[in-house]
């Protein structure tokens, strides 16, 4: 069965259509890429499948695990285990680093009826993987995000991803600024990640990242809707000719 | 289906201190005149030279009005038509052991989680503050006062201040007014003729107060007002840190509570005073709730003394208050660390005044102000540095968080400075909780109303560090409540 199963959908921000009759399958173990020119709604997708408030969808439908997820809300669609890996992480002043990951953490458990982490096991948890993405345990002490560099914003939403362990990890251009080491260290986090019961829909503008995390299939999504889908190979030939062939 | 933060600000906010106590009380009729002012004077058996004080402050009073220029609206107050006395029947000859205090009084504190058992508090049974004295004021008594023994044994007073007067006289006639005088504003002048009941504290030389001292004030009767006053002198040497905590029972009428504090801070002594103020705050459409009408005032009489005051306000439909700080030795540090917080139609305007008197005195303000629903929210403050004041310094920091978009945050600070050798610095943010805060958090599995908690917890943190620790806890908790409302 499908983990995620997007059928047809248009969808729309503010007013204007940005989502186009968009396709798009994913089984549980498979990673798939998306590339496309800026503006073409990659970022829409994600905030539509993680049900971002003002992200409407008109038609056609968005299922995970075999339900329709249309009218969950956001904390919802978490607790069910769908992840994203956020384009511009967000600031939180105050609110330490270490305190939002439980409270992440606690309020998953809660809602899946499972028991809570204890505060010991956790502290070591969150700081092996900190430790694991090359970023200073005492980092985990400081507000969300608060003064962060950009890289270390990323990794800090692969610490997420690694601590929560969700089904389905949309990560959009968690790539995007990231010095070469950091991006192995980021590649390495999610190929950590990968299994044969999670699913990865990997939104990306380079291929060098593909060199790192393998994908399964590779889609271009231009103006709202997939155009070409193809394995990795599709990755290297956009890098040589463009998107102009495609559109 | 999915929340903005507009959709959350709701209005249902949930005050759990709003029961009524159903006890017997001995209340005076409304109104005032100098037959009130007496018979209260003679009901505490006070010596003669307050009861003219009382009646000087009265006539004070008289002529003067009350002050409009703060940033609230509220239609005037009938001062006819409030009750200047209340007592609990069984109390009216004066505090008792609590052995024979009404069982229904010692429910009251017990559902409000105050111990006044020593034994119980002692073994955290109420609740963990084994370290804790308390004063418990009930409209216009003090019905008990816990581990007096022990603080007497390090010499510390802790008493409420009718008491004070006739165990203390000589501390209470030097001290009282000598911060706030009687006249000093239409409030504090109401306050001084009529006074009720509060509590004295006095710390002797070098002794380190071996607990937290604190005050829990309830007004309970329908129609009265709450005016209580309290004293704290350290003498030199010494250290002190208190609480207070106030509740009122949900009434469809506004009730007044106008209190005066008073600090004095002899030469290296320091005073740490904190507030959870959680007066009933009125309902959603400003029906009723209490009007925190409070003049305190500290003053740093010595050298290298230290008065901070920390406050968390979450209540009351309107709050007036500006603790302050007058830093008359050399080498003196004043502190205000605040969060206010106003949900639904409540109104605060709030903040603090500095005043620089001495050398190298220093001062910090840290404010943080919430505002959501319908509420309208001020920070006012005065930086005073007077010729006198060499290398005074100061740094203000004042920053609002706006929950939705009915409210209103405003802020007023006001800086005089006449020594070209001191420095002020002023700092001012304005931020919303904003949609993309609330989403991360939910993306991560945290529902919206525990998202904004955290968030406006996170936006107060630089405050909570400076309450006492359990008091910190509970401040956290208070604020989760009062937002309970603006959330959904
Ligand atoms: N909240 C919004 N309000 C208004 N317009 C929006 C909003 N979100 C997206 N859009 C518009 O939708 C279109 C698609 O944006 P989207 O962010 O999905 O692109 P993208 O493919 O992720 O681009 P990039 O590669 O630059 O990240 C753009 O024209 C964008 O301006
Ligand atoms: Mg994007």
């Amino acid at each position: 069965m499908s983990l995620l199963n997007v059928k047809n959908v248009t969808a729309k921000v503010a007013e204007q259509n940005i989502l186009k009759g968009l396709n798009l399958e994913v089984k549980a173990g498979e990673v798939h890429a998306i590339m496309g020119p800026n503006g073409s709604g990659k970022s829409t997708l994600a905030n539509i499948l993680a049900g971002k408030p003002g992200y409407e969808v008109t038609s056609g439908s968005v299922e995970f695990d075999g339900h329709d997820i249309s009218d969950w809300e956001p904390h919802e669609r978490a607790h069910a285990g769908i992840f994203l890996a956020f384009q511009y992480p967000v600031e939180i002043p105050g609110v330490s680093n270490m305190e939002f990951l439980k409270a992440s953490l606690d309020a998953k458990a809660f809602a899946n009826k499972q028991e809570q982490t204890n505060a010991a096991a956790f502290i070591k948890q969150a700081r092996s993987l900190a430790e694991s993405l090359d970023l200073n345990p005492d980092f985990l002490k400081r507000g969300v995000n608060e003064g962060f560099s950009g890289g270390e914003k990323k990794r800090n939403e692969i610490l997420q991803l690694l601590l929560l362990q969700p089904r389905l990890a949309v990560l959009d251009e968690t790539d995007s600024g990231l010095d070469i080491d950091a991006l192995q260290v980021v590649a390495e986090g999610v190929n950590r990640f990968r299994n044969d019961n999670n699913g990865v829909v990997l939104i990306t503008h380079y291929q060098r990242l593909l060199d790192y995390i393998v994908p399964d299939y590779v889609h271009v999504l231009a103006d709202g809707k997939i155009v070409q889908s193809g394995d990795k190979s599709l990755a290297l030939e956009l890098e040589k000719k463009g998107y102009a062939w495609l559109t | 289906m999915s929340h903005s933060v507009d959709d959350l600000v709701k209005s249902n906010a949930e005050y759990q201190a709003g029961f009524i106590s159903n006890i017997e009380s001995d209340t005076i009729p409304p109104g005032l005149d100098e037959s009130v002012v007496r018979f209260i004077s003679a009901k505490k058996g006070e010596p003669q030279w307050l009861t003219e004080w009382r009646l000087e402050a009265y006539t004070k009073w008289r002529e003067m009005t009350a002050p409009e220029w703060a940033h609230v609206h509220f239609p005037p107050v009938d001062f006819e038509s409030i009750s200047y006395y209340s007592a609990p029947k069984d109390m009216s000859d004066g505090p008792k052991s609590l052995a024979e205090v009404d069982p229904e009084l010692l429910r009251t504190y017990e559902k409000l989680g105050i111990p006044l058992h020593e034994q119980e508090a002692l073994a955290g049974v109420i609740q963990s503050r084994p370290n804790v004295a308390v004063d418990a004021v009930f409209d216009s008594v003090s019905i008990a006062t816990t581990f007096k023994d022990k603080l007497a044994e390090a010499g510390v007073v802790f008493c409420p201040i009718s008491e004070a007067v006739h165990s203390h006289p000589e501390l209470v006639q030097k001290y009282l007014g000598s911060v706030v005088p009687k006249g000093d504003n239409f409030y504090a002048a109401l306050n001084s003729a009529v006074f009720s009941d509060g509590s004295f504290v006095y710390i002797p030389k070098g002794v380190r107060c071996p607990m937290e001292l604190s005050t829990y004030f309830r007004i309970n009767e329908r129609n009265t007002g709450q005016f209580e006053r309290t004293l704290i002198i350290a003498d030199e040497g010494s250290h002190v840190s208190y609480l207070e905590g106030c509740t009122a029972p949900m009434r469809d009428e506004n009730q007044l509570h106008a209190a005066v504090v008073e600090l004095v801070a002899l030469g290296d002594a320091q005073i740490k005073y904190s507030t959870v103020q959680n007066w009933y705050p009125g309902d959603e459409n400003g029906k009723g709730g209490i009007y925190n009408f409070v003049t305190k005032r500290g003053l740093c009489a010595g050298a290298r003394s230290k008065i901070s005051w920390t406050q968390v306000e979450t209540g009351s439909a309107i709050t007036w208050k500006y603790p302050s700080v007058v830093l008359r030795g050399d080498h003196s540090v004043g502190e205000f660390y605040s969060v206010a917080l106003t949900n639904n139609r409540q109104q605060a305007d709030t903040g603090t005044k500095m005043i620089h008197m001495g050398k190298d005195t220093r001062s910090t303000i840290i404010s943080k102000g919430i505002s959501t629903g319908r509420s309208e929210n001020s920070y006012r403050g005065l930086v005073r540095i007077s010729p006198t004041a060499s290398g005074a310094r100061n740094f203000t920091q004042c920053d609002s968080l706006l929950i939705g978009d009915t409210c209103g945050a405003h802020t007023f600070p006001y800086i005089e400075n006449s020594n070209t050798q001191a420095i002020v610095e002023h700092e001012a943010t304005t931020s919303k909780v904003s949609e993309d805060q609330l989403f991360a958090c939910q993306q991560r599995g945290i529902d919206p109303e525990k998202a904004v908690s955290m968030i406006v917890n996170g936006f107060c943190k630089e405050v909570f560090k400076e309450l006492p620790m359990e008091f910190a806890v509970e401040a956290g908790k208070l604020l989760e409540v009062s937002l309970e409302g603006a959330v959904g």
